[in-house]
C-alpha cells in the first residue's frame, strides 16, 4: 500500500552532512558518510541492524560527537556547538527515540510539558494547557492526557512520544526505527501518522528503518548505509529496480 | 595477572567515581539551579524514608537496652544504663545505621531508576528536550540525600532513645523525665556535633554512588539489576570507610 503524498519539497537545504567519521575503538561505524536534506523531503537511512544508522542519528541530533566531518543544520555546525547552542537547534529538531523514551514517573501531560517548560520557560499555564491538547489530538489520543506511560499500549506509547515531539513544532524530526516492536497493523498506523504530520505542518523528515513497509510508505528518497557510507541513493521504486547484489538483498 | 587486572579496573571505577563527583560540584554550583526537583527529591528520599527509618530506630534502641541491661546490672551499673545508650546511639550507632538502611532504600533506588533511564533512553530524551541531564537528575539526588540523611539521622537518634526508654523500663521502673535527664546531662558536643557532621558525608557517599552507578548502567535490565546491587554494596563499604576516618578525625581533635 502507497498513500497518496503532497510534499511540499523545495530546494532549501536544511541539513548537509559530509564526511562524517565515527568508531568505538576499532569499531569504524560511519566513513565518510555524506546526506542532504532538502526542506519538507521524507528520506529514509536504510541499512542492517548494527550498521549504524542509530549512531549517524545520535550524531545528528549532538548525542555523540562525530570524529571527524560536518553537519550543517540550518546553516550551522553541530559538532561545533555548546549547550545552549545545541539546545536553540534541538528546539527546532525533533527526536523520536526508538524506545520511545516517555518518562515513566510522569503523567502524559507532563511528559508533553517538559520540553516545553525547558525550552520556553516563559509559556503561560493556560497556553501550556491549549498546546498539550494539540499535540494530543494530532495523534488522537486527548483522552490518555492524565495516565501513566505505563497504563498505554506499545502503540499508544509511540504516538504519546511522536505528541511529544510535535509539542515544539518541529522543522525538522528525526525517527529512530518508529516502527520497531509493533506489530503490522499499528506500524501502518504509526507510518501513517508520520505522513499526516509530514503534510499537515509541512516538516521534514530523516527516518532511521530497516522495516521496508515503512520504507515504502513513508519515503520519497531512500539512501542505502552500507559499510559506514552512503551507498546508494534513490527513490524506493528506483532501488527496488537496483541490479546491484548490496541492494537487491533488501529489496527482494 | 587476574588480580593485577581486578587491582587496575578497581583504580579505574574509582578514578571514574572521583571525576563524576569533580562533575557534581561543577554542576551543583552552576545555575539553573534544578530547584523544585530538589524539594521534590527531598520528600521522596527524606519524608518517604521516615517510616522505615523510624521503625528500625525504634527497635534498635528497644534491643540494644535489652543488651546491655544484663552486663550493667552485673557490674552495678545499671542506673548509667540511659547514659551509655544514649552516647552509643548519638555517637555511632543512629549515624551507621540509619545510613545503612538509607543506602539499602534509597542507594538501590536511585541506581535502579537512573539505570532504567539510562536503558529505555530516558537521559538521551532529556538532554534532547533542553535539560542537562547531569543537573536535573544528579546533582538533585545528590543534595537531597546529602541534606536529607542527617535529618533522618536526628529523628532516628530521637525515635531510638524513645525506645531505649521503653526498653529500660521493661526490667527497672524509670521516669520519664529521669531518663531524659540522665540522657542530656551525659551528651556533649563531641558526642552530637561530629556524628551529625558526619551523616552529611553518608548522604553525600550514597547519592553520589547510587548515582553513578545507575548513570553509567550498561544496556539492559540485567545491568539495570547490577547497578542497584552495586549502589547498595559500594555505599554501604564507604559508610564504613568514611566512619573509621571519622573517628580518626574526632581523635585527633580530642572528642
Amino acid at each position: 500500500m502507497t498513500i497518496k503524498r503532497k510534499l511540499n519539497v523545495v530546494d532549501d537545504k536544511v541539513m548537509i552532512i559530509k564526511d562524517l567519521c565515527k568508531s568505538f575503538g576499532s569499531n569504524h561505524v560511519l566513513k565518510d558518510f555524506d546526506l542532504e536534506l532538502k526542506r519538507g523531503e521524507s528520506v529514509v537511512v536504510l541499512g542492517k541492524s548494527g550498521s549504524g544508522k542509530s549512531v549517524l542519528i545520535k550524531c545528528i541530533i549532538g548525542l555523540l560527537k562525530p570524529d571527524k566531518g560536518s553537519i550543517q543544520i540550518f546553516g550551522k555546525n553541530i559538532p561545533d556547538m555548546g549547550h545552549d547552542e545545541l539546545d536553540l537547534i534541538r528546539a527546532k529538531v525533533g527526536f523520536l527515540f526508538q524506545s520511545n523514551a516517555l518518562y515513566d514517573s510522569m503523567t502524559v501531560r507532563e511528559n508533553l510539558e517538559f520540553p516545553l517548560r525547558r525550552h520556553w520557560i516563559e509559556v503561560a499555564q493556560g497556553e501550556v494547557d491549549e498546546m498539550v491538547m494539540d499535540a494530543l489530538k494530532d495523534v488522537g489520543l486527548a483522552h490518555t492526557i492524565d495516565m501513566m506511560p505505563v497504563e498505554l499500549s506499545g502503540g499508544m506509547r509511540k504516538r504519546i512520544a511522536l505528541a511529544r515531539t510535535l509539542i515544539l513544532k518541529p522543522e525538522i524530526i528525526l525517527y529512530d526505527e518508529p516502527t520497531t516492536g509493533l506489530d503490522t497493523i499499528t506500524s501502518k498506523e504509526i507510518i501513517e501518522l508520520m505522513i499526516e504530520i509530514q503534510q499537515k505542518y509541512n516538516t521534514t523528515s530523516l527516518i532511521i528503518s530497516h522495516d521496508m513497509t515503512c520504507v515504502k510508505m513513508a519515503s520519497n528518497r531512500v539512501v542505502m548505509l552500507i559499510d559506514g557510507k552512503c551507498y546508494i541513493s534513490g527513490t524506493y521504486d528506483e532501488l527496488l529496480k537496483s541490479e546491484d547484489p548490496k541492494v537487491k538483498l533488501f529489496f527482494e | 595477572m587476574s588480580i593485577r587486572s581486578d587491582f587496575k579496573s578497581f583504580l579505574d571505577v574509582c578514578g571514574e567515581l572521583f571525576r563524576f563527583s569533580l562533575r557534581f560540584f561543577r554542576h551543583g554550583f552552576q545555575p539553573p539551579y534544578e530547584f523544585s526537583e530538589f524539594l521534590k527529591q527531598c520528600y521522596v528520599i527524606g519524608y518517604k524514608s521516615l517510616p522505615l527509618i523510624g521503625l528500625t530506630a525504634f527497635i534498635m534502641g528497644i534491643v540494644l537496652t535489652m543488651q546491655l541491661q544484663p552486663s550493667m546490672a552485673d557490674y552495678g551499673v545499671e542506673s548509667q544504663l540511659p547514659a551509655i545508650v544514649a552516647i552509643a546511639i548519638v555517637r555511632e550507632v543512629g549515624p551507621v545505621i540509619t545510613a545503612l538502611i538509607f543506602a539499602g532504600k534509597i542507594g538501590s533506588s536511585i541506581g535502579a531508576e537512573l539505570g532504567s533511564m539510562k536503558v529505555t533512553e530516558q537521559i538521551d530524551a532529556m538532554e534532547v528536550s533542553g535539560t542537562n541531564p547531569f543537573r536535573y537528575l544528579v546533582v538533585t539526588r545528590v543534595l537531597a540525600c546529602t541534606f536529607m540523611l542527617p535529618v533522618l539521622v536526628m529523628l532516628g537518634d530521637a525515635i531510638s532513645l524513645y525506645g531505649a526508654y521503653l526498653g529500660v523500663n521493661i526490667h527497672t521502673n524509670t521516669s520519664f523525665n529521669l531518663f531524659w535527664t540522665q540522657v542530656f546531662d551525659n551528651l556533649v558536643f563531641g558526642d552530637v556535633v561530629p556524628a551529625f557532621i558526619k551523616s552529611f558525608f553518608f548522604g553525600f557517599a550514597v547519592g553520589i554512588i547510587g548515582c553513578y552507578k545507575g548513570y553509567n548502567s550498561s544496556k539492559g535490565t540485567e545491568g539495570v539489576g547490577r547497578s542497584a546491587n552495586s549502589a547498595v554494596v559500594v555505599s554501604s563499604v564507604m559508610i564504613f570507610i568514611i566512619d573509621l576516618l571519622a573517628v580518626q578525625v574526632t581523635n585527633i581533635f580530642g572528642y
